[in-house]
């Protein structure tokens, strides 16, 4: 069975109470975007900058949840901040793979096996921390809250952005 | 005379509470949810299907009969526990959430026009919200709410201007997030005086406190027995039997008919005009021993139990952290059931709920189907405690004692 220490590692923490990027951009420019998990009426707002040649240059989160839903907006702020649009892309697809690892995959210490992350050479980092939370499939909803709200507002981004000539 | 309940001695016919979680006992604190079920229940259920089980006023061999007399026996059983005139009207459904949708949609649709009005109030269930939000949807209905005043109470200084006029009123006799325990008599007699008929969703009322239908002054009372140690997949719909007459069926097959030719049908009379197909048999089995339990225990002495031991919870929690700790809806244990929703300093209550689980301690986390009351008490989700008769005084220690771990863990 497992644990809270498996849920509520040290860094996780450390996010939840000291979060990182917390605020709001002026919109617009900014994109903003809602996110909302109506079971536990978490809601998390990300204020997304994006430059002309397709960088975040800057990225806020806004709105109150668990410790787990902000610690991973936190977190997702900082990894994503700074990066091009397809790189926060990869990043959200090898967070969401680690996302997916259902109770089924996990052996009998509870450790998940052949934890793939389906994106190459992608580093998630301290984003590993938040591995834990498959073990507890009720929570993992809470986890991929802020970037799902993400994934949105790059989609909003790239439809606004100008066509390639 | 109401005897105190021997708790020691209930905690022994409930198997589950011998389970352990992660070596150490189990606190069940979530009974508003889905109460546990006593080994008497799990029995009757077993011994039907080992011994009777077949379908019921179908079979005319033995064992159908034996199915059919413990399948209406049930319902004569639930009849005298909430005081019905006759089993007549009593419905068997699913859970309180398809009888009020029985409601909504039988009677609801016979006798509401656009523009007609149906006022319920802001404590409400989404199972006594979202049917009518449905017919306000597809008939054009008006909706009004009794609102929330002070200390969880509704706010009645409005109840004339506001009952004015409706159809229909409808209310929780016990709040499922707040404890609260409206005045159903006196705003039932306000609503018969203006000639509206009265539905009281009783889901956290009946298995708590003595009920009779006749005193809360209701014309439907809707039950749902896993509350009430029962099993799951059943509930009742208790009707006024003049309105049930004269209501058209609502989910229409076998069971619920008398004739059925190809250009069209007569239905059964009551109680199974409601009663399409086959009904839950050994779910019924299993409420009627739950009223047994119930009944042997005294509803009495579980209401005093229960309020004696939410006062020493709010004096628990009160005193051993403070200002750390809000506690939503009445603050006398004598105005409320035994559910404590709570705010525990700024931690989510899903946090909460997680570390609690550690310790074996079960608490519900959440919004408690109670969306527009969350909005209102401006929280968006709380903790929440709820007690039965197999809990007690050292079940409220273990809660404050993970309580405070949980205030370790995040400090």
């Amino acid at each position: 069975m497992p644990g809270l220490e498996d849920l509520y590692r040290e860094i996780i923490l450390d996010h939840y109470r000291n979060p990182r990027n917390r605020g709001e951009l002026p919109s617009p420019p900014a994109y903003r975007v809602e996110g909302f998990n109506p079971l536990c009426g978490d809601e998390i707002v990300v204020y997304l900058d994006v430059s002309e040649d397709g960088r975040v240059v800057d990225l806020r989160i806004s709105g109150q949840g668990c410790s787990i839903s902000q610690s991973s907006a936190s977190m997702m702020s900082s990894a994503v901040k700074g990066k091009t649009v397809d790189e926060a892309r990869s990043l959200i697809r090898a967070f969401k793979a680690m996302m997916s690892i259902h109770e089924q995959r996990l052996d009998a210490d509870g450790q998940p096996e052949d934890a793939v992350i389906e994106e190459p050479g992608v580093k998630l980092g301290d984003l590993e921390a938040l591995q834990g939370v498959v073990k507890f499939p009720v929570r993992i909803k809470c986890a991929t809250l802020s970037w799902n709200t993400l994934q949105q507002g790059l989609d909003e981004a790239d439809q606004a952005a100008p066509s390639p000539a | 005379m109401t005897m105190q309940l021997d708790v020691e001695r209930i905690k022994k016919d409930f198997p589950i509470l011998d389970v352990g979680v992660r070596g150490h006992r189990l606190v069940y604190l979530d009974s508003a949810a889905s109460s546990q079920k006593p080994q008497a229940v799990l029995d009757a259920m077993t011994r039907y299907y080992e011994t009777t089980h077949a379908n019921v006023h179908r079979g005319v061999y033995a064992i159908a009969e034996e199915a059919t007399r413990l399948f209406e026996e049930a319902r004569a059983k639930v009849a005298a526990f909430i005081g019905a005139p006759s089993p007549r009207g009593v419905v068997f459904t699913k859970n309180v959430t398809e009888g009020i949708n029985l409601v909504a949609q039988s009677w609801g649709r016979a006798n509401l026009r656009p523009g007609d009005a149906v006022l319920l109030t802001e404590i409400e269930h989404h199972a006594n919200l979202v049917p009518w939000l449905m017919l306000k949807e597809w008939l054009g209905i008006e909706l009004r709410y009794i609102p929330l005043g002070e200390e969880g109470q509704l706010d009645l200084s409005d109840l004339d201007r506001l009952v004015d006029g409706v159809k229909l009123v409808g209310l929780t006799a016990m709040s499922n997030v707040l404890g609260t325990l409206p005045p159903v008599r006196r705003i039932a007699d306000a609503a018969h005086a203006a000639g509206a008929v009265v539905l009281v969703d009783a889901a956290q009322y009946v298995p708590h406190l003595v009920t009779d239908v006749a005193e809360l002054g209701a014309d439907f009372v809707g039950l749902t027995a896993h509350k009430m140690l029962g099993p799951t997949g059943i509930g009742v719909l208790w009707g006024r039997e003049s309105l049930l007459d004269e209501m058209p069926p609502f989910l229409g097959g076998g069971e619920m008919i008398r004739d059925v030719r190809l250009d069209g049908f007569t239905p059964n009379e009551l109680p199974w005009k409601f009663e399409a197909g086959t009904p839950p048999i050994a779910e019924a089995v299993g409420l009627g021993a739950a009223v047994d339990y119930l009944s042997g225990l005294g509803m009495e002495s579980v209401r005093a139990h229960e309020i004696e031991l939410t006062a020493y919870a709010l004096r628990t929690l009160t005193e051993r952290f403070g200002d750390d700790i809000v506690i939503h809806g009445p603050a006398e244990p004598g105005m409320r059931g035994g559910v404590v929703s709570f705010s525990f300093k700024d931690l989510h209550p899903h946090d909460v709920s997680q570390v609690l689980d550690e310790w074996g301690v079960c608490v519900r986390a959440g919004h408690h189907c109670a969306k527009p009351l969350m909005r209102r008490l401006g929280v968006g989700a709380t903790a929440r405690a709820s007690f039965y008769v197999y809990n007690d005084e050292a079940d409220v220690d273990a809660l404050a004692d993970a309580l405070d771990k949980t205030s370790d863990l995040f400090a």
